[in-house]
């Protein structure tokens, strides 16, 4: 659960990213964030992954008070959020079954466990036979689901996606939402911001348009509402 | 820690200095460096050590007395100067054993400068031999011996000497060597350190984006900052293995061949065995402490979460 209240952002530079933000996104809920460019929308997430931390206001995602979180235990707020970026972010050297393994390896997962959990995880997202690819032999799409394995891997509660599709064409866009939505179906949060308005308007999910820093609407069966 | 964790962090390490190549040789040649010139300053240091300790053993103060001094007031001398805090032996010299001595030490050449000389013109006075607990308050010893003499009527002492010179000079030599040696590890430990740091800084620049998604993650800090600090340990530890076996092996063989001719001259060099161990773990100890500082620096700067 993510809870924002009168959440302000302003970056060193004096810009202000968001102010006054105010939101509670529940339990298994699959998020939209739109807007024009330069709204906060990616603002808005890395404050929930504590990349960046509120200027001002409540922030508490999965209970604990992200604003005032430790720095010793940032590490295990993170490890129950999946992150996932338009540009995939793969570890280039790495195989695909590497790059997935990694996001385990690092929390000291069980040796036993590591291989159980990425096989299975590669076979949710119908890549098993290119485990031992590295990310240049693979097609974007395929990057982009070897990233949302890698996201998943841990079991977070929350999976938090800017612009997943930005990259991609129309119809690889639609493997990576019906992943996602598979995702959000088997008991996932997922927050995702796109300006992709075919996708917003066919899934009809709840959709938070951000603006100029504000909350502009938030509609449960929501539309993307620009022009493009 | 987790065994497997720390073997993990462990290749990390020493596979970020092979992927450094020419960073990390740099940065272990600079160790190797310095830490041979610390080595063959504490070598020099064990050594000049060792000489002052021979040369301080056999220095003492003698203590000549006037001629026809009383036996009564020798005696009370012996006492007082026996009695100092500092002094650890006093020994009676009679004007006969004094002649015995300086026969003896002047050797052949010397015997005709003697000749002629007995006990009716013994021209050497009774004297004592002083000698102390510690070397370095010998002039000290000597002018409180000088002061209980005049504080005597009339003063039963002639004069007062020791081998001030000699001394001295040793000491200072010795204090010289150990300053010398200070400043210039100091300086070139700063510069290994510095290198070390740079090294490291790269591995970090080089291996930002694997940082950063650690971070995503949720690896912790400690797991993400050991493979740095075992890659700058073990450059430390590489460097001074490096500079301890080219040392101890190079002053092995200058023992071995300085041997006879140093023996000649009655000095003896501080032996392999003496020095190995200390040189060794003084060198890697400081080594290691060098690599772990290094990366500390960058980690702190450049890691930043
Ligand atoms: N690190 C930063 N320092 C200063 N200003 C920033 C920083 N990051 C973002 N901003 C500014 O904050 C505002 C919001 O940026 P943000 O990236 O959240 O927008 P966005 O809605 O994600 O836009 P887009 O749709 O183009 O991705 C912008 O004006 C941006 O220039
Ligand atoms: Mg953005």
């Amino acid at each position: 659960m993510i809870e924002m209240q009168d959440i302000w952002k302003t970056y060193a530079d004096g810009t202000h990213a968001l102010r006054g933000v105010s939101v509670l996104i529940d339990r298994n809920e699959f998020v939209y964030l739109v807007g024009p460019s330069g709204a906060g929308k990616s603002t808005f997430m890395k404050l929930i992954y504590r990349e960046e931390v509120p200027t001002k206001g409540q922030l508490s995602v999965n209970g604990f008070n992200i604003g005032k979180l430790k720095q010793r235990k940032i590490p295990y707020v993170r490890r129950n959020i999946g992150v996932i970026f338009q540009d995939y972010r793969l570890l280039p050297k790495l195989s695909a079954y590497e790059n997935i393994a990694f996001a385990m390896e690092v929390i000291e997962a069980p040796k036993r466990l590591i291989k159980k959990r990425t096989m299975e995880v590669l076979d949710l997202v119908g890549l098993k036979h290119k485990h031992a690819s590295l990310p240049a032999q693979l097609s974007g799409g395929e990057q982009q689901r070897i990233a949302i394995a890698r996201a998943i891997v841990n079991n977070p509660s929350v999976i938090v996606a800017d612009e997943p599709t930005g990259n991609l064409d129309p119809e690889t866009s639609w493997e990576i939402m019906n992943l996602l939505e598979e995702i959000n179906f088997r008991g996932t949060t997922i927050v995702m911001a796109t300006h992709n308005k075919e996708i917003v308007n066919t899934m009809r999910k709840r959709v938070i348009a951000i603006e100029d820093g504000l909350i502009a609407r938030d509609q449960a069966r929501g539309e993307y509402g620009y022009e493009i | 820690m987790k065994f497997s964790t720390l073997l993990r962090h462990i290749r990390e390490g020493a596979l970020n200095i092979v992927r450094n190549g020419w960073m990390s040789f740099a940065s272990i040649g600079s160790i190797v460096v310095s830490l041979s010139i610390l080595g063959v300053f504490l070598l020099l240091a064990l050594n000049v050590n060792k000489l002052t300790e021979q040369i301080e053993s056999q220095v003492q103060i003698r203590v000549f007395l006037q001629l026809n001094t009383e036996q009564q007031q020798i005696d009370e001398m012996h006492n007082v100067i026996g009695n100092m805090e500092d002094v650890s032996q006093v020994t009676f010299v009679s004007r006969e054993e004094g002649l015995e001595i300086l026969r003896e030490n002047l050797g052949e050449d010397g015997q005709d400068l003697l000749e002629g000389f007995d006990e009716t013109n013994n021209p050497l006075p009774d004297s004592f031999t002083v000698e102390v607990v510690n070397p370095e308050e010998i002039s000290f010893v000597a002018k409180k011996i000088k002061a209980a003499g005049e504080a005597a009527s009339p003063n039963p002492l002639m004069s007062v000497k020791y081998g001030q010179g000699t001394v001295e000079s040793l000491f200072k030599v010795t204090t010289a060597v150990r300053n010398i040696g200070l400043v210039l590890v100091l300086a070139l430990g700063v510069t290994a350190m510095f290198l070390i740091s740079n090294t490291i800084k790269m591995t970090i620049f080089a291996r930002r984006r694997e940082i950063s998604i650690m971070k995503l993650v949720g690896a912790t800090n400690h797991f993400i900052r050991w493979p740095f600090f075992i890659e700058g340990a073990l450059l430390g530890i590489i460097g001074s293995a490096v500079s301890v076996s080219i040392l101890l092996f190079g002053y092995g063989q200058l023992v071995q061949v300085s041997q006879l001719e140093l023996g000649l001259m009655m000095i003896q060099l501080v032996t392999l065995e003496e020095s190995g161990l200390l040189v060794g773990s003084l060198l890697l100890g400081l080594g290691t402490l060098i690599g772990i500082w290094g990366s500390t620096i960058s980690v702190r700067k450049y890691l930043k979460v």
